[in-house]
This record gives C-alpha cells, sequence and structure tokens, in this order.
C-alpha cells in the first residue's frame, strides 16, 4: 500500500490488520471466549495430577497484544504446584521476566524464531534484537539459577518466507543454547514439516547443539505431527510437547488444528513400550473439562475414539 | 551355531537377532548416528475411497456421484482404485449399484479398478459386468469373521478359494485383505503369527499382493513393527500392503513404520472417507491427501497429483454435505502462507 502510515492502514483494511498481526485471527474469530482464570487453574491442577513433569502455564507478555494471558500473576499464583512438576512461563523480556519471578516463577522459556519475517511480524523485531532481550532474560534467570528454556519457531517452514534452511535453525538454536537455554525446542510452527524435512533439519541442528538438549514441537496442521515425532525419536530426540486435546488452533489456516494433542502423543509413546510417566486416561479426563469450558470439540483422536468406542481395547 | 532352533538361538544369542533381521538395530537404537532410512523409492497408493470409504459413510450415494468421483480419480495419476463391492444387497445397501458403477466409469487405460468379490456369485456378477481385478477379504480373527461375513476363517478361505480359482482360469488378479491385523473390536489383541497364517494362506491360494488392515485404528509403530516381523516371514515384503485406519491418529507413524520395512503399498481414502463403524464419529480410512504429503515430503515418488486428489475430495464431500477428513485438504482450503505441495 505504499507509504501510507501503518494505523492508517488498519483502519482501511482489516485484511490488512489480519496480515501484519496474523494471530489476530484466532482471537478474533477462532478463540472466540477468554478462558476464565478459574477454568484455566482447574486445568492445570488436574495436568498436574496426570504425571506429567513440565506444564508451560502462562506468559508474562502485555495483555495488549496477547489478552488470553492478561491473567498470567493471578493463574501463577493461584495453581496448586505439585512438588515434582515444573511450571514454566513464557517472559519474551526483562520486564516480563522480572514481573513473573514476582508472581513466583521458577522456570521460564524464551520464544525465538528460525525466519527473520515471522520474528519482525510476531514479537516486532529482528531475529538479532531478539537474542538480545533473551541474553538479558537468561542472565538475570542465570543470577537467580532459574533454568530457561529456548523455542525456535519457524524451524520446518515459516507462512512468509517459507523454506527455512535447516542451518538457520541450528544457527538460532545454537545461540540460545550457548547463552545459557538448558533445552532448546525445535517449532513447526505452521504443521508443514513431514519426516523429510524433520529429518535434514534434526541432522543439522545436532551438530551443533547436543541431542538430549533438544525436543521437537510438531503442530498437526497437515497431519504430520505424530509422523515427525516418530522420525524425531528415532533420531534420538527424547523430549515432546504436545497440548491437551490439540488446543489452539493455527493462526495461518483458520479451522485448522495446530498443536498435536497429548493424548495422541502418549498413546502412540506407550504403544511403542516407550515409558512416559504420564497417565493418558487422566489427560484425557483433563482434556474433556477444557474442551466442554470451551464448548467445542476435542482435537485428540485417542480422547474422540476412546468416548464413543463399542469395543474392547485397553490404553 | 549348529543345529540350534531359531528360537533359542535368538533367546542365547543377541547378535545373533541383530543379525537375522538388521533393520532392528535401528529400533534398539544401537545406532545412534542414523542419518538417514532406507525408504522405497516409490510407493504405489491403492484408493479405496469409491468403495472402503463410502460403503461406511452414513448416506447413500447416488450412482452419478460415485462414477462421477470415479472418474476424478482416474484422472490424479493414481493406478488403482477400488470402485464397488458385488456383496448382496441385502448386507450392504451402499453397494447395491456394483453393476452400474463397473459400468458406468471411463477406465483409464493406466488405471486398474478392482472390485470386492466375497464369494463365486459375486466373482461372477463382477466379471459380467467388466472386472478385470477382485479383491477378497480376510480376517485374522474369528469373532470378526463371524460377524461381519457370517462364516469362520476357515470357511471364509474355502470360499475365496473358489474365487480365486476362478479368477485364474481367466487371469483375473486377485488381491487379498486380512482385516483385524493388529486388533479385533471383539477378541482386543490379535497375535501377529494368527495375521500371517491368514496372510500365508491367501498368498499362497494365489492372491498377487496381501493388504493389512488396521481396521480399528488402534495399532500403533509398536505393533505395526511386530506384526510385519511375523508376516514377512511368511509373505514376500513386496506382496505386502497396508490399510491403516486412522481411528487413534495413528495412522501415518504406523505407515511410516511400514515404509522403513520395506512395504511400498499404501492403502488410503480420498478425504478420509468411511468413518469406523466401531466408534462413532470417529474416523476410519487415512486420507489419501494426507498419506501423499507425508510421502512427497520424503521424496517418495507415486505419481499421483495430490491437487487433483483434493479437488476430487472436495467434490465428494460436497455431495455428502458433510467436511473433509484430510488435514491437508482443510488446512489448503483456508491456509494464508504461502507453501507449496
Amino acid at each position: 500500500m505504499g507509504n501510507v502510515p501503518t494505523t492508517v492502514k488498519h483502519c482501511l483494511s482489516y485484511e490488512q490488520l489480519i496480515e501484519d498481526y496474523p494471530w489476530l485471527r484466532r482471537w478474533l474469530q477462532e478463540d472466540k471466549e477468554i478462558v476464565p482464570t478459574g477454568v484455566k487453574i482447574q486445568l492445570i491442577d488436574m495436568l498436574s495430577g496426570t504425571g506429567l513433569s513440565v506444564i508451560e502455564v502462562t506468559s508474562f507478555v502485555s495483555s495488549k497484544w496477547v489478552p488470553q494471558m492478561a491473567d498470567h500473576t493471578d493463574v501463577l499464583r493461584g495453581i496448586q504446584k505439585a512438588s515434582n512438576v515444573q511450571y514454566p512461563v513464557l517472559t519474551p523480556n526483562l520486564q516480563g521476566f522480572q514481573d513473573a519471578v514476582a508472581a513466583g516463577a521458577t522456570e521460564v522459556a524464551v520464544f525465538g524464531s528460525a525466519s527473520e519475517t515471522f520474528s519482525k511480524k510476531n514479537i516486532n523485531c529482528s531475529v538479532d534484537e531478539s537474542m538480545l532481550r533473551f541474553e538479558e532474560v537468561i542472565n538475570a534467570a542465570k543470577k537467580r539459577q532459574i533454568p530457561v528454556r529456548g523455542y525456535v519457531s519457524c524451524a520446518l517452514g515459516c507462512p512468509h518466507e517459507g523454506h527455512i534452511e535447516p542451518s538457520k535453525v541450528a544457527e538460532v538454536a545454537k545461540r540460545l543454547y550457548e547463552m545459557g537455554c538448558y533445552e532448546i525446542s525445535l517449532g513447526d510452527t505452521i504443521g508443514i514439516g513431514t519426516p523429510g524435512s524433520m529429518l535434514k533439519m534434526l541432522q543439522r541442528v545436532m551438530k551443533d547443539v547436543p541431542i538430549n538438549a533438544l525436543a521437537v514441537h510438531c503442530h498437526d496442521t497437515y497431519g504430520q505431527a505424530l509422523p515427525n515425532i516418530l522420525t524425531a525419536l528415532q533420531m534420538g530426540v527424547s523430549v515432546v510437547d504436545s497440548a491437551v486435546a490439540g488446543l489452539g488452533g493455527c493462526p495461518y489456516a483458520q479451522g485448522s488444528s495446530g498443536n498435536v494433542s497429548t493424548e495422541d502423543v502418549l498413546y502412540m509413546l506407550h504403544g511403542m513400550g516407550i515409558e512416559t510417566g504420564v497417565n493418558i486416561a487422566k489427560v484425557i479426563e483433563a482434556g474433556s473439562f477444557i474442551c466442554s469450558a470451551l464448548s467445542r470439540k476435542t482435537n485428540s483422536k485417542v480422547a474422540q475414539a476412546r468416548s464413543t468406542a463399542c469395543c474392547d481395547e485397553s490404553l
């Protein structure tokens, strides 16, 4: 639109607004409700009883950008913290980190990107600039012996740039690791990866970051999450991110799924004889609770099948 | 190790186990420096949407719509499209128009159009209607066999033998299916040895290919591995196919596992047509679109144009007034990002 200033562009064009802030699509259309704090706390408390050892609870980001997380302090203070569970929170900058610590956070996470364009559109700064912010957070966290997890988004593709070179993913992952993140979660943000691209990306990243410090965060937008996770496991990755009931759609493909369902991941792992320490039936229960609260169907195929199956099977 | 029987050898020697099954090394994570897997260069997709898919849809689809769907699929590059079933309309009303469908489609020269023929009568009707390939549907579960086709596994084999012998006389190839390969809705766990026994019988009777079906979708890479290990001892790998259901979301990792073991024929259904009759509202067949997306992303050739399959899926979903079960089709219809398929 040429030289039209940003604010005017947004008034003129809803499409421009959505293009500039893709996550808005979700908040405006997909998740019409902001989940009450009490419901969030109840969900987290249910998850705390399933055997999960890490539950990411909230984000200390400005409520102007992410209104869904405006109650971050109340949530973190309100949950019943189980002794064998970590409750990391996102802290995009030093201010967020300080607020998180004041609210009782004992683990934090920072969210980088392998794509320059995604970084600019999502957090309004370049990858390099974001690394400087994260370095401040990580240094402050080190002083308090608070572990920091790093995320690299767009690890298998970017909604704006398309293909992302594995070497770029490795570069960002390495920086986060060397700055002090104990674990790097590699995210297929738009779910377009396949076992082919997962293999190539991990091969390259593993040259710079030890395999036991890597995790995968696969989205199921194209139905590829489980085969991608299987590929990662076969390469030695042993940390997998997932969301109960597959909560969270894809802001880049409205109506499509986003996060892979914890239930479906557990079903696969347990079927392969891999231990997780997690009780799948309790996760299904927690999923059922939140879906009911959100008045929506679960994205988990396992949960759906279990609720209607008329055959004898054991989980 | 001399005359020591194989099972004892395996118990005594882990090294012997690895020597006999080299791919096990990967699964046991001995080789931590994996740089890739041996995948087939080409995978044949057997499209079962018009038969297995529509047979398990709630609505009975008009004959004209079925024919249009099959004709669209014939233009996608698929080399095998299972079109209908010559079974009594008393049992499967959705397939009552089998003769009209088989006669009505425009047969592409490079495509096979197998039809199910549960018995000699069905075979004869199929041949009269112009069938040039047929399929028979056995089961690894006694209970499923009795409830589904009203006879024991042994009795069904006798019926299939009649069909296969009649087909041989006419040089008509026969494909064999083994249902409940990874579990049964009634019996639960099914021993891999039972799957192998049924698969071997069908193969030795004359079926050129045996499709192993996870009928209720409860399998995982763990059970797929064990089942295929056992069946591969009795049936050559290049005569095996997998027919995975996605009821528990496990179809693609199960297919990936099968590919890693050397299987190169995969059954799937456009738009994931056909729910699971044992878990109402749940998905059944894996979507052809989602399978293609995975295979192409891995550099595996299929000869199939995914965009055209999505188009055919869109057509039939519109005709059925239902949403696609394919995540790829769904994402493509709403995506606002630049991606290429």
